[in-house]
């Protein structure tokens, strides 16, 4: 009786855990996927699979990355900003999140040039 | 056993490093940027002329207005209106005579604060509304370009020609401080809008080129790869453009 009562318990303590791993392995695979048609040019259907992804698991850092170069590449800027910067901030020690977000604040600063009138 | 586990160990290890060089991916992306104007209610444009100042070796008036010209041709949807150069800087002398303003402008501006005594014609809403009128109210570029001899002493790092004791070859790179010679490009673009006369926006920009001083460059070339540069943040200004570049998809 007492081992009955000790696998459920187990069982019962487990479960917010399986959650959290089921919720990053569907977020992996709709990231997965993402790419695949991004690399196909449907940048749509990847920002799609993308938000599906950040929505799944909020902390997930490639899923933002990927969805600031998608709204990069869709010309929404102001959202690809957003998105890189909550995998920044994510994942500060990123390199790679780190060396995408300095090459779109490079195009981004050049449509706000402080020159022009 | 242990070789069991060695082996086992080093597949694992085989493997993670598999999987991690396959988490990311490089992707090509094409970066649409919006222009900074409307322009939607025009269907003309008129590259008028520049006030240009610096080098006489390079007519700034001249070769703006057809490089400009001949980038609009291609470059955006805009048709492009072929006239003469507008004598600016003429106009200009004759409005500050006219105001009353003390002292000449030089016959060429040799810095930027000489230009500034000429820039009054960009406000000169009259004559860019008859300029306007004549012909048929298309969007209007004009501006100044400064184009000036410029030298720096710096430090520099050229590759030399290195034989050890066995009379072996190596290419070792030796940083020199020495005197560069080259151009300052200082030019300023101001769009006009032809039905009104009024600046409608303005946008400046500052590059320079440096060659070794031994390196005699001619000024022409060195002003087209200088105007090479600027060319793009020009035309964002009136058509959408895009900017190609390379990202990293995360897995």
């Amino acid at each position: 009786m007492w081992m009955k009562a000790l696998v459920f318990a187990v069982a019962l303590g487990s479960v917010p855990g399986l959650a959290l791993a089921d919720a990053r392995n569907d977020a992996k695979e709709q990231v997965k996927f993402g790419i695949a048609v991004a690399q196909r040019g449907l940048w749509r259907e990847a920002i799609y699979r993308w938000e599906r992804a950040a929505k799944l698991d909020p902390t997930y850092a490639a899923a933002h990355n990927n969805l600031a170069i998608a709204y990069e590449h869709e010309g929404e800027l102001d959202k690809a900003r957003g998105a890189y910067e909550k995998a920044m901030e994510l994942e500060p020690d990123n390199a790679l999140i780190k060396q995408n977000y300095e090459l779109f604040r490079e195009i981004n600063d050049r449509t706000t040039r402080k020159d022009a009138q | 056993m242990t070789a069991q586990l060695a082996r086992t160990l080093s597949s694992v290890a085989v493997a993670a490093l598999t999987a991690a060089c396959a988490s990311y991916s490089e992707i090509p992306i094409e970066t649409p940027i919006r222009p900074t104007m409307d322009v939607s209610a025009f269907q003309r444009v008129l590259v008028a002329g520049f006030i240009s100042g610096g080098t006489d070796d390079v007519d700034g008036n001249l070769e703006t207005t057809r490089l400009l010209r001949s980038q609009l041709r291609t470059k955006s949807g805009l048709r492009v209106i072929d006239s003469d150069a507008l004598p600016l800087m003429e106009v200009a002398s004759e409005g500050r005579t006219a105001a009353g303003a003390a002292g000449q402008a030089p016959a060429t501006p040799k810095d930027e604060k000489e230009m500034d005594l000429y820039s009054g014609v960009f406000a000169n809403v009259e004559y860019w509304k008859k300029i306007g009128e004549e012909y048929q109210q298309p969007l209007i570029v004009t501006g100044t370009v400064l184009f000036t001899p410029h030298q720096r002493n710096s430090i520099v790092q050229r590759e030399e020609e290195v034989y050890d004791s066995f009379g072996r070859r190596r290419v070792v790179p030796v940083r020199t401080y020495m005197e560069r010679k080259g151009f300052v490009l200082t030019p300023k673009f101001i769009f006009i809008d032809g039905r009104t006369g009024t600046v409608m926006h303005s946008q400046s920009a500052r590059e320079e080129i440096l060659y070794n001083a031994n390196q005699a460059t001619p000024a022409l070339s060195s002003y087209f790869e200088l105007m090479d540069r600027v060319l793009p943040s020009f035309l964002s200004a009136l058509s959408s453009q895009k900017v190609k570049g390379t990202r990293v998809l995360l897995q």
